[in-house]
């Protein structure tokens, strides 16, 4: 009997293998957690079909922008297997937004000390020539960069010198750009590509010194232009009709639409009693934008009554934006999220008292 | 006389002239190839003859080209980095312009080994009276039909372009090359996918040194096998070193891969000793990016072995007690050479020349080179030193491309074996101050002085 479940569960696992040649499906698993997903995916994606903890944080990456990631280096994870035909661990850390899965890898992100040491060495480079003015820019509260920071970098800093400065900067009528904030992720200069024929928009100076600029100031006039804001990771790039207007905390997001000719016209309305501060595209659990909108919608339509709202938009609890509480709480949740929290920080300790990095 | 092959003809008068290059025996491998070779047989006698690429990483030359995508139908391309700018190195630059047609001849095989209809020399934007030269050089060889339309009636054809680069060390990188040649910002691309398959203008291209390239005829005219039997072990064939710094006869030599370091350094054929009658204090072995050794380690290994130049040999020990032969920029310093102030240099120089695409390499060189320059100028702490060893950890191998490991294995492998130098740095702000404090009272290390009571 024994041998029959044997020979049964064999027979099982070449079924097995033979359907997933025909789907073209490859198996990856992500610290110990298996998942089964398309050729041509990467370890980002994949990671991020899973879910939770075990998604590397993204920068520059931006899944809608041709070309990006590759450059911040946040996202880099350990491939200890590199496939089930090749098991040899990639030498270096890999960036994970760009690094293609292979049937049979095996990839540690949280679980792995030294890429967790590696990001932390990441935080603090990309702190390094950061002015740090959280307190006065329109960005704390949804910025990418403090809830990479707070995630896993250090409270302090072992930098001594100045920092890097640089003038603002008008991008057009209507966005500010502060170089000084700038980590230079490169998406906005994406953006501009893809959405003009020329480049209009790019990186001046070599090194530390770059900047990103127009070519002698010159604006970008283009309809979608206004996305470069919302793609920005930190606060470099700001809607000038928003500027010191709120902190976003205080704000309350509403889902809303309209009818737009040029574009899907589903946006955020960012409102405070009946006044509306500010329009955005619609950021998905991510920070990313799917469906980009029109300059139209994001500047011109500040009154509640051109926009149908559809309701109030979830925000994740994590978020700072969260503490308006006008959200009702699921306290399941609630307890689910904490329990998720203190294993994941019991799993650090333990990682990096039983593995110390060679 | 140790055997001679890219600088055979060098005292020859007039060796940069077409007529006088072909008189020497010049273009007979273009010959030999295009009219009784295959490709493929090219690529072959280049495989055996073990050539490794003379640019600073070694990888052999023949594997690389066997790398290249055959089976797509887009053109393909060979490149020839000639964007030479890592300091301390400059043999390429003396190839080009003494005997531009070594690298013209070469080209001209290597691309018909690798099916190229089009071929370019990315010429580093510093070499500007250079380039007036391979112009010359390729007009020369035009003109004798040996480039352009049916070489020799054999039927292949060949154009060859020289382009100057604008002047940035990181356009060495081969896919920052190619971003060049392009005509875009010189940025590193993401690897994979490798140039092989996807590189100038989406297509299959190869980008190799000046060197490994001018090498390739002389391997075709000799046999790979017999250029194998040349040099040590798993390194064939010569190299050109070009020797610098404090020593009484800098210049580019040829060697065959093997000559003990020793006898490189001491021999009146090469470097002549060091200058003035002073001691040797350290030496990078391959050009500012590889790790630089003291005195006692470049000679013999740490099994008490004598070092030679070849690739194996200065790379034993690892990064421990080991260097690497790298592009073979040889730079000797005596003992009044202050190792800090050195390596701010360095550190100044991939400071500068960081693209800024990714976040380890653009902050952290400039981190680095702050650091280094408080330190040599007295305003240091004790606790910069390991801060320095931790950046340098943190920026290797998490970057794009290699400069930023490049950057950070001069800066850890200096605090390894010259770290009580930092430390006097940070003990005597007085003495340090003055910018040759080391030629004035050269450094002796305190453990040394302490062991010498105690005996």
């Amino acid at each position: 009997m024994e041998f029959l479940e044997g020979a049964l569960a064999l027979m099982e696992i070449r079924l097995g293998s033979i359907k997933k040649n025909i789907d073209g499906m490859l198996k990856v698993t992500i610290d110990g957690i298996e998942t089964e997903v398309a050729e041509g995916t990467t370890i980002l994606q994949a990671a991020r079909k899973i879910g939770g903890e075990i998604v590397p944080p993204a920068m520059c990456y931006y899944s809608t922008l041709k070309n990006s990631g590759g450059k911040c280096r946040a996202c880099l994870v350990k491939v200890a297997a590199g496939s089930a035909k090749d098991p040899r661990p990639m030498p270096k850390l890999v960036p994970s937004c760009i690094t293609g899965v292979q049937d049979g890898m095996v990839v540690e992100n949280i679980t792995n000390p030294a890429v967790l040491e590696a990001r932390k060495g990441v935080v603090e480079f990309l702190l390094l020539n950061h002015p740090l003015d959280c307190p006065i820019c329109d960005q704390a509260g949804e910025c990418d960069l403090q809830n990479f920071a707070y995630e896993h970098g250090m409270a302090n800093t072992r930098y001594e010198e100045d920092r890097r400065k640089f003038e603002p900067h008008e991008i057009g009528d209507k966005i500010k750009l502060h170089m000084t904030r700038c980590i230079l992720c490169y998406r906005c200069t994406y953006v501009a590509d893809q959405i003009t024929d020329n480049r209009v928009h790019g990186i001046l100076n070599r090194g530390d010194k770059a900047e990103i600029s127009t070519y002698i100031e010159k604006a970008i006039e283009n309809d979608f232009s206004g996305n470069m804001i919302d793609v920005c990771p930190v606060g470099a790039l700001t809607d000038k009709t928003f500027r010191f207007k709120s902190r976003v905390w205080f704000t309350k997001p509403l889902d809303a639409h309209r009818d737009c000719p040029k574009c899907s016209g589903k946006v955020v309305l960012w409102t405070k009693g009946n006044d509306v501060l500010r329009v955005t595209g619609r950021k998905d659990q991510y920070g990313e934008v799917k469906e980009f909108i029109c300059n139209e919608c994001r500047y011109e339509h500040k009154d509640m009554n051109d926009w149908v709202v559809e309701g109030p938009r979830h925000i994740e609890r994590s978020s700072v934006i969260a503490q308006n509480h006008y959200e009702r709480i699921d306290l399941q949740k609630l307890k689910q999220d904490v329990e998720r929290q203190l294993k994941f920080q019991e799993g650090k300790r333990l990682n990096e008292s039983n593995n110390i990095p060679s | 006389m140790a055997r001679k092959l890219l600088l055979k003809d060098i005292d020859v008068p007039g060796i940069r002239s077409f007529d006088v290059y072909r008189k020497q025996g010049g273009y007979a491998s273009v010959e030999k190839a295009l009219k009784t070779m295959t490709p493929d047989q090219v690529i072959d006698e280049v495989k055996k003859s073990g050539l490794r690429g003379r640019g600073g990483a070694g990888f052999p030359t023949g594997m690389k080209w066997s790398f290249l995508d055959r089976r797509s139908d887009k053109p393909r391309y060979l490149i020839c980095n000639a964007d030479e700018s890592e300091p301390g190195t400059f043999k390429d630059r003396y190839l080009m312009e003494y005997i531009p047609h070594s690298l013209i001849e070469g080209m001209i095989v290597s691309s018909y080994a690798l099916g190229a209809k089009t071929s370019y020399i990315y010429m580093r934007g510093e070499f500007r009276w250079i380039f007036p030269i391979l112009e010359q050089a390729i007009e020369e060889a035009r003109a004798a039909g040996f480039l352009g339309n049916n070489i020799l009636g054999t039927g292949y054809s060949l154009e060859l372009y020289v382009h100057p680069g604008a002047g940035a060390y990181i356009c060495g990188e081969e896919t920052a090359q190619i971003e060049s040649l392009e005509g875009k910002r010189g940025n590193p691309r993401n690897k994979p996918p490798f140039p092989a398959v996807v590189g100038l203008y989406g297509c299959p291209s190869v980008v190799n040194n000046v060197e490994s390239i001018a090498a390739v005829p002389h391997i075709l005219t000799m046999g790979g096998d017999e250029y194998s039997k040349i040099g040590v072990g798993k390194s064939t064939g010569t190299k050109l070193i070009s020797a610098s710094g404090h020593i009484n006869k800098p210049g580019v030599y040829e060697i065959e891969l093997g000559l003990p370091v020793e006898e490189f350094i001491y021999s009146d054929e090469y470097c002549g000793g060091i200058w003035k009658g002073r001691k040797m204090k350290a030496v990078i072995a391959g050009g500012s990016s590889v790790p630089i050794l003291p005195a006692n380690l470049i000679l013999k290994t740490a099994k008490g072995e004598p070092r030679l130049m070849s690739y194996e040999s200065l790379a034993d020990g690892g990064f421990q007690t080991g260097t690497m032969l790298g592009s073979g920029g040889f730079i000797v310093m005596d003992e009044t050479t202050c190792i800090v102030r050195n390596l701010w240099t360095f550190a100044r120089f991939y400071h500068h020349e960081s693209c800024g695409q990714c976040s380890p390499c653009r902050e952290g060189t400039g981190w680095m080179e702050k650091v280094l320059h408080r330190l040599e100028h007295g305003h240091g702490h004790m606790h910069d030193i390991d801060l320095l060893v931790n950046v340098a950890k943190n920026i290797e191998g998490n970057t794009i491309c290699p400069l930023g490991d490049a950057a950070a294995w001069p800066v850890a492998s200096a605090i390894r074996h010259f770290r009580e130098e930092f430390e006097y740095h940070v003990k005597h702000p007085e003495k340090v101050k003055d910018r040759k404090h080391f030629e004035k009272e050269p450094f002796v290390s305190e453990k040394k002085l302490t062991v010498a009571e105690t005996v």
